[in-house]
């Protein structure tokens, strides 16, 4: 046995070429980095040429110049924007709905999720189906009977619900309600039920069973839903184009198409700007908090 | 409540039934009271309203008078809707299976890479999905300008001519779906790459030891292992790209002749903009049954995923 | 310190009884454990005395107190979970009192019973931790520490051990008793390993198909067993179950004799002669452990017949050897020395000792 051995080793000698499966898992790697690069460019190519726009007087950006690079960089367009009374509106527009929006939503979504996973009651399968149904349904469908059903209400009660702001704060629920309690219930269904009976022969009731033991356990899942919900909230663009109009009423995205685009003048250097400035706050917390975000973007169809 | 206890004193096994069934419905009562809030939401805001739209599109213009069909009838008549009709479908259907494609192959890229270098790469794949559509639209539309496009300065450098972007409706409907699929394509990856971690190491390596070639192992092993989340997502993306208004908005607004219009925007344009809520409604309804097929193959996929686990 | 009853106690899950009705008595400080195999009603049972399954009927009593509707708070007991159930995002210290805080209690006392029982367990030294930073075994000490603090009437174990491995499954196993020395407390203890069973329990409730097989000390279960069902679930390797013919005449005499085949046939031990006879010239199975099946060596005492065995497969296990024969067609066990163990394919000299056979009724499955 052990003199066959030998044999073959002398043998084929010659013939092994030693690291040749090193060398082929290293091509695969530098290829992949190439590709990986590629798309790296294609993927961050709007975002880059939105800041090196941002940072182009008006004279530049008309100028028969190489578009992609910055001969006088300027921050005149930041300055400019910022300082302007109406910008800020739209920024603090768009911040309070988030705020409002993120916070009703949690609460509503952390209290359904929980009663849904874990305490069940008659027709809570069936709800649980339904509100992961509703969160399919696009708000392209929902806006056109919703804006009538707003009129309709200033009809009937003198209250006027379009053109302001704060209308926003019913409308974005129908988008982030459904898909956080979605996700909230994939989180919570993944703890443990004896973690809950322990809780139960510890003494606790089913709030403080929420409350002390279910939320800062699925505090990740809480956290990545949070992050989702104000994304949405931010970025929202159809029901505010939709349901407001006056100028002092527009939330972030809306207004800056709507005003920063004058019929057909283009002031670009102040619209990368606003744009830039627009995309800024979600993508500062994606910065930070990146695992929770992808967390969340993958709970949706990987929970439940 | 006095009579209760004074009867439950006299006959102690009965007092027991009913303190346990008192004990379970309380139960499901507070059940209940904490998923109300979010049963109104979902009955107020999304099932009356869709109901109400199918109300809505039986309507006149004025919203005075029942027309049955009339709108429907209308719109077959118009060549706007069999153009919306197509360009919803052809938009839907190709940017979701490039979105998928690029995802796929992205995800495997990224998956090759060493472990401690992918969070990095993954990071910057994801932003295109993390900065809101409509500021990002921007940007593709100022590189798409007619007279100032920094891709036709691109082009015009390596001496060919430049493209009418968003001029000529061809490619327009092509600019579309390009910034469509870029927007979409990382949430794709994302979801792939979540699919392909999943898939267990030995696989690959017992299908290496039985021959398997680099293609035949993401061919026989990645792709069936992944089967489920390539099909959740796409149905997914189908669907949020066929509702899709952002987009279409801000680029072409629908132009050139309403060439690039889909169901959203053009509801949009005639509800909103033309005032003609009932004939708004009745264009997107025809979302509704598409989004239904979806939805439906959805929950199908993911009740298949409930039973394999 | 309380005494646990259960009267008549039955629970179905839609329909499917899971306990078909059990009386059991548990005196105070007594570790009473339940073993059997899964799905016998054993953890149905535990859960339905902690309050986290409400019986479909019968009575449950604590102490003297009738604690059906008693929410599992307010009964007053602890429990240890098979996967520990310890607040992930709690340290050990916050597990451990818990329950504690939730009733009020004053600070001083918890921090008081808190190291009390952590040094009961020997863990003051893990009380800042979280449980991701703890070994298997220190959380199980954690699960029962947050059972210690509450000073309850009854400890409740469900299945503790099962999720350790084989090493320190024997050492949570004797630390399980020294704390149940220690900490005297009335203990229901749920497992499906009947080495588990017999090294803790007082009394160990045989359980199978919902219902109580036999209760017993240990050594009544091990070695009195009254069932088939016992004789076979307890001890391992199992007990030898063979089909035999008790028929008249042992070696000539009036005694009674077991025959297991044309070739072999044992002669019953005069003292069981009585009890057996009216089951003369049936069809029983005849039940042996594979330790009362050795090597000859010497003479024979009172009880012991000497066969020979041809080996079929043998397995050392290094302080002993099982080997295995067949039987007119089934494999029966023996534990022999291994300095005399015999290689496959050869016949060895073996000898049963049936002063501890068993009859079994195949009818009725009672042992005789």
């Amino acid at each position: 046995m052990t003199t066959a051995t030998a044999q073959i080793g002398t043998g084929e000698r010659s013939a092994v070429r030693y690291g040749s499966i090193a060398r082929g898992r290293k091509r695969t790697l530098y290829w992949s980095y190439f590709f990986l690069i590629l798309f790296v460019i294609f993927f961050l190519m709007p975002p880059v040429y939105m800041f090196i726009t941002s940072l182009k007087t008006s004279a530049e950006i008309g100028a028969v110049t190489n578009p992609w690079w910055v001969y006088h960089p300027t921050l005149q367009n930041y300055i400019d924007l910022l300082s302007q009374a109406q910008f800020l509106t739209f920024f603090k527009n768009s911040a309070l709905v988030a705020v409002i929006v993120v916070s009703v939503t949690m609460v509503v979504s952390i209290m359904a999720a929980f009663s849904l996973a874990r305490m069940k009651f008659w027709g809570s399968g069936t709800l649980a189906t339904g509100v992961f149904l509703t969160y399919l349904i696009p708000e392209s469908l929902l806006f056109i009977p919703l804006f009538k059903i707003f009129a309709f209400i200033h009809d009937l009660t003198g209250i006027e619900l379009i053109n302001h702001w704060w209308v926003l704060v019913f409308l974005y629920p129908t988008l982030t309600v459904p898909f956080c309690t979605w996700i909230m219930i994939g989180y919570f269904a993944s703890i443990p039920k004896e973690l809950d009976e322990a809780a139960l022969i510890d003494g606790a009731g089913y709030i403080q069973i929420l409350t002390r033991v279910f939320i800062p356990v699925a505090l990740p899942g809480i956290i990545a839903a949070t992050i989702f919900c104000f994304t949405v909230s931010w970025a929202n663009f159809l029901y505010p184009l939709a349901f407001t109009t006056s100028a002092d009423q527009l939330v972030l995205p809306v207004g800056i198409v709507t005003t920063l685009i004058k019929g057909d003048v283009y002031n670009w250097g102040q619209i990368m700007t606003g744009a830039l400035l627009g995309a800024a706050p979600p993508l500062i917390i994606y910065a930070f908090l990146m695992d929770y975000y992808i967390a969340g973007l993958t709970a949706g169809a990987t929970k439940g | 409540m006095a009579d209760a206890v004074a009867r439950d004193l006299r006959i102690p096994v009965v007092r027991r039934r009913v303190g346990a069934r008192a004990l379970v419905s309380r139960k499901s009562m507070i059940a209940f009271f904490f998923a109300l809030p979010l049963i109104l939401i979902v009955l107020c805001l999304v099932v009356y309203p869709a109901f109400y739209s199918m109300h809505l599109a039986t309507l006149n213009k004025s919203m005075t008078k029942f027309v049955g069909f009339g709108n429907f009838e209308f719109l077959f008549k118009r060549n706007t809707f069999w153009m919306v009709v197509e360009q919803s479908v052809l938009f839907a259907v190709t940017a979701v299976i490039f979105k998928a494609v690029i995802g796929f192959v992205v995800a495997h890229f990224v998956h090759n890479i060493p472990l401690k270098g992918q969070r990095k790469w993954r990071g910057m794949l994801l932003i295109p999905w993390v900065i809101p559509p409509a500021m990002s639209t921007l940007a593709w539309l100022w590189l798409f300008d007619p007279s100032y496009s920094a891709f036709n300065w691109i082009l015009n450098h390596l001496g060919l001519a430049g493209i009418p972007w968003l001029g000529n409706p061809y490619w327009a409907r092509a600019g579309i779906i390009l910034v469509n699929v870029w927007v979409g394509s990382p949430f794709f990856m994302i979801m792939y790459l979540a699919a392909l971690k999943s898939v267990p190491e030995q696989l690959h390596e017992a299908a290496a030891i039985d021959g398997a070639n680099w293609f035949q192992k993401i061919w026989y092993v990645n792709l069936p292992m992944m089967r489920n989340i390539i099909q959740i997502t796409a149905l997914f993306s189908l669907i949020v790209t066929f509702a899709n208004f952002d987009i279409v908005k801000i680029l072409t607004n629908g132009g050139p002749v309403d060439q690039t219009h889909v169901f959203a925007t053009w509801a949009f344009t005639l509800g909103i903009w033309g005032n003609d809520i009932p004939l708004g409604a009745s264009v997107s309804l025809f979302m509704f049954p598409i989004l239904a097929v979806a939805a439906g193959l959805i929950l199908r996929n993911i009740r298949n995923r409930g039973n394999e686990a | 310190m309380a005494e646990v009853a259960l009267r008549n106690i039955v629970k179905t899950f839609d329909r499917t009884p899971a306990v078909a009705g059990i009386d059991l008595n548990i005196n105070d400080r007594e570790f009473v454990v339940l073993v059997g195999p899964s799905g016998c009603g054993k953890t149905t049972t535990l859960r339905m005395i902690a309050g986290l399954e409400e019986a479909t009927s019968g009575e449950i009593y604590i102490g003297d107190q009738l604690v059906n509707d008693v929410p599992p708070k307010d009964r007053d007991i602890a429990m240890v979970f098979q996967n520990y159930a310890l607040y992930p995002h709690m340290t050990v210290y916050e597990n451990m009192s818990f329950g504690l805080r939730l009733k009020k209690f004053p600070k001083a006392e918890i921090k008081e019973r808190v190291e009390n029982a952590a040094r009961i367990l020997d863990i003051t030294n893990l009380l800042d931790r979280r449980p991701k930073q703890l070994s298997g075994g220190q959380r199980q000490r954690v699960a029962m520490g947050r059972a210690i603090v509450r000073n309850p009437k009854v400890f409740l174990f469900d299945e503790p051990l099962s999720n350790l491995d084989a090493k320190l499954r024997v050492q949570m196993r004797m630390e399980i008793k020294k704390v149940h020395q220690k900490v005297t407390v009335t203990t229901v203890y749920v497992t499906h390993d009947q080495i588990e069973a017999m090294t803790l329990a007082d009394r160990v409730v045989v359980m199978n198909g919902g219902k109580i097989e036999q209760i017993g000390s240990p050594n009544e279960v091990y070695h009195r067993p009254t069932t088939r069902f016992v004789a076979g679930f307890i001890g391992s390797p199992a007990m030898n179950f063979l089909p035999c013919r008790l028929v008249e005449g042992s070696n000539g005499s009036a005694g009674l004799s077991v025959k297991l085949s044309d070739k072999l046939t044992f002669p019953v031990p005069p003292d069981r002669v009585g009890r057996y006879r009216p089951h003369a010239g049936r069809e029983l199975l005849f039940g042996l452990r594979p330790e009362d099946i050795i090597e000859k060596r010497g003479d024979l005492p009172p009880g012991r017949t000497a066969f020979d065995a041809q080996l079929d497969v043998v397995e050392p296990m290094g302080m002993e050897t099982m080997v295995y024969f067949l039987v007119d067609g089934t494999e029966v066990c023996g534990r022999v020395n291994p300095a005399v163990a015999g290689k496959p394919g050869e016949t060895m000299p073996l000898v049963a000792d049936l002063n501890h056979m068993h009859l079994i009724d195949p009818k009725t499955d009672q042992v005789l």
